[in-house]
């Protein structure tokens, strides 16, 4: 009935561990694209850096479709709304990288009509220095972001707690 | 136009009103419209702006005239060299003085890579937004060479800050010329394979012929600039009419094209890319020699190494950057040929080291303004054709 090894077709692992493992291999990016960084997260997406090799060139611009939003440029008082608007829209588990400096801290622009950071009005789970940072460095976010959620464990509420099982850190 | 049966033709229904962006991939970053349609039929569009105004005039009041030059490739991010070179032509009308010809030939020269770089990156955008998405990988292979330029000549890819008061940051690098050129040679077969694909292309062609379209009076009226102006018939470019950095010593054609329609404007980029590699080129043959910056020590800081043995080099290089180039009173508007059309800066002193106010014209603020008028009576969907064709950049036009 039965002849093969079973040991050879079937692999066991936990549920958490597989919801995990796709998660980081197929994040969707919400490009919120401002100023110079959206200019360089289109050299991201396109034919020489080309992040599809990381699983994450499926850009949508709907945030209900998306993940991770990608905050690039500098966010105004005036955009700030949108930005919390968006990242609200997204459905959980869901990350967000600011690219920039601008993003990050305000960049250049200390002035009265820009935040000083993304992370005044969205959690920001990582920073990526550089005005602009070269794609090398957003390639880079979204590695390191792929380790922490194969690391994450399942009682963080913004990994995914509905999702993965809660054995799992025990 | 609007081809409905003669039945229906009194029938009429309650306006829409559509809120599109400021987050949205057809409008370029963050320009947020606010539609009045009629089913599918534009009524009216009003532009809402400001979602990225950064106060980058009030920055210019609080820092010295070098200090601004990192601000500068943050208005037309697309096109940073070109914004650099307008920025300090300004502040040197405004001291009095001129750059040596060799700091103009590299001005000009980064001028004109500066404008294939953006138009190919206005190429990619406007097939994607159309739904041609194959072109943005062709535009980016080609605008990642000219990044690789960029990078050895400046040191980074884009915000390159690479002009200086009365010259250049530094010379440019060893065989930085055979590596334009072997960019240049190879480009016209890449842009080709571009053109191929779209110029005779019919649903391009539909998508763009006939929508958009400007009167040459209105574009004037309107103040346009740049390619959108000489789409509409107008052969106004101030490299020629009033020429700056040298551009009189340069052969080049103005493309101009009657229709001043999407599908004009189309063509008039497409040829500009060609007519900035024919310049680029003669910048490189007839490259002089001599100095790039000023010798003057009120002006260019002297080398790093004779400010740490001379006190007397030590004060010099601490006036400039302590006190700024001290500017005298005066007004200056001086305005170039950028991609997008004419980028002025305009120049209030008070003397001293910091202007009391700076104003800069930005050539996608103006030509956004006739966007309202292009898209009115026309499908909802020719917004989209109409916002890329005009190309603007957020960061210029909210500043």
């Amino acid at each position: 009935m039965f002849d093969g090894n079973l040991e050879d077709m079937i692999m066991t692992t936990r549920l958490g561990e597989v919801v995990k493992w796709a998660r980081k291999n197929s994040l969707w990016p919400m490009p919120f694209g401002t100023s110079c960084c959206a200019i360089e997260l289109m050299s991201v997406l396109t034919t020489k850096y080309d992040i599809s090799r990381f699983g994450a060139e499926v850009a949508r611009f709907s945030p209900r479709q998306a993940d991770l939003l990608m905050v690039a440029g500098w966010i105004t008082r005036k955009m700030a709304p949108a930005l919390r608007k968006i990242y609200d829209q997204m459905p959980e588990p869901k990350w967000v990288i600011a690219m920039g400096a601008c993003a990050s801290c305000g960049g250049p622009h200390n002035s009265y009509a820009v935040l000083q950071g993304a992370d005044e009005v969205v959690p920001v789970d990582m920073y990526v220095p550089g005005c602009p940072p070269r794609p090398e460095a957003v390639i880079d976010a979204v590695i390191k972001l792929q380790e922490r959620i194969s690391r994450a464990s399942g009682d963080e509420t913004r990994q995914g707690a509905a999702l993965a099982p809660r054995q799992e850190g025990a | 136009m609007n081809t409905t049966h003669p039945a229906v033709t009194d029938l009429r229904t309650e306006t829409m009103t559509l809120n599109m962006g400021p987050s949205h991939p057809g409008t370029h970053g963050v320009l947020r419209l606010l539609l009045e349609v009629d089913g599918e039929t534009v009524v009216s569009a009003q532009p809402i702006l400001g979602y990225l105004h950064s106060g980058k005039e009030k920055i210019a009041e609080h820092r010295t005239y070098h200090q601004f030059i990192p601000y500068t490739d943050r208005l037309d991010y697309v096109a940073p060299l070109s914004n650099n070179v307008a920025y300090v032509l300004a502040v040197e009308k405004l001291l009095g003085i001129e750059a040596t010809p060799r700091a103009q030939y590299i001005r000009v020269l980064c001028c004109e890579l500066a404008r294939i770089s953006a138009h190919l990156l206005w190429l990619g955008t406007m097939a994607v937004d159309l739904g041609a998405v194959t072109i943005i990988f062709y535009a980016f292979r080609e605008r990642e060479k000219l990044n690789r330029l960029f990078e050895d000549l400046t040191g980074v890819r884009m915000n390159t800050s690479y002009t200086r008061v009365g010259g250049l940051a530094w010379d440019l690098p060893e065989g930085f010329e055979s590596r334009v050129r072997a960019f240049l040679d190879e480009f016209p077969s890449q842009l080709k394979e571009m053109d191929g694909l779209l110029t005779r292309n019919r649903i391009w062609y539909d998508r763009c012929r006939g929508v958009g379209v400007i009167s040459r009076e209105d574009a004037i009226a309107y103040g346009l600039t740049g390619p959108s102006l000489r789409a509409a018939g107008v052969a106004w470019d101030l490299r020629k009419a009033r020429p700056y950095s040298s551009y009189e010593h340069f052969e080049f054609d103005v493309p101009v094209e009657e229709a001043g329609d999407s599908y004009a404007r189309y063509l008039v980029r497409m040829e500009e890319m060609r007519q900035a590699r024919r310049i680029a080129l003669q910048a490189i043959e007839r490259m002089p020699g001599g100095p790039i910056s000023v010798p003057d020590p009120k002006i260019t800081p002297p080398p790093k190494r004779r400010i740490l043995c001379s006190m007397e080099e030590l004060i010099q290089d601490f006036e400039i950057v302590v006190f700024g180039h001290r500017a005298p009173k005066g007004e200056v508007y001086h305005s170039i040929e950028a991609p997008k059309g004419e980028l002025g800066f305009y120049i209030i002193s008070e003397g001293g080291g910091k202007p009391y106010r700076l104003k800069i014209r930005s050539p996608s603020f103006c030509n956004l303004s006739a966007m309202s008028k292009m898209v009115e009576g026309r499908l909802l969907s020719d917004v989209v054709t109409v916002i890329s064709s005009l190309d603007p950049v957020m960061g210029e036009v909210d500043r």
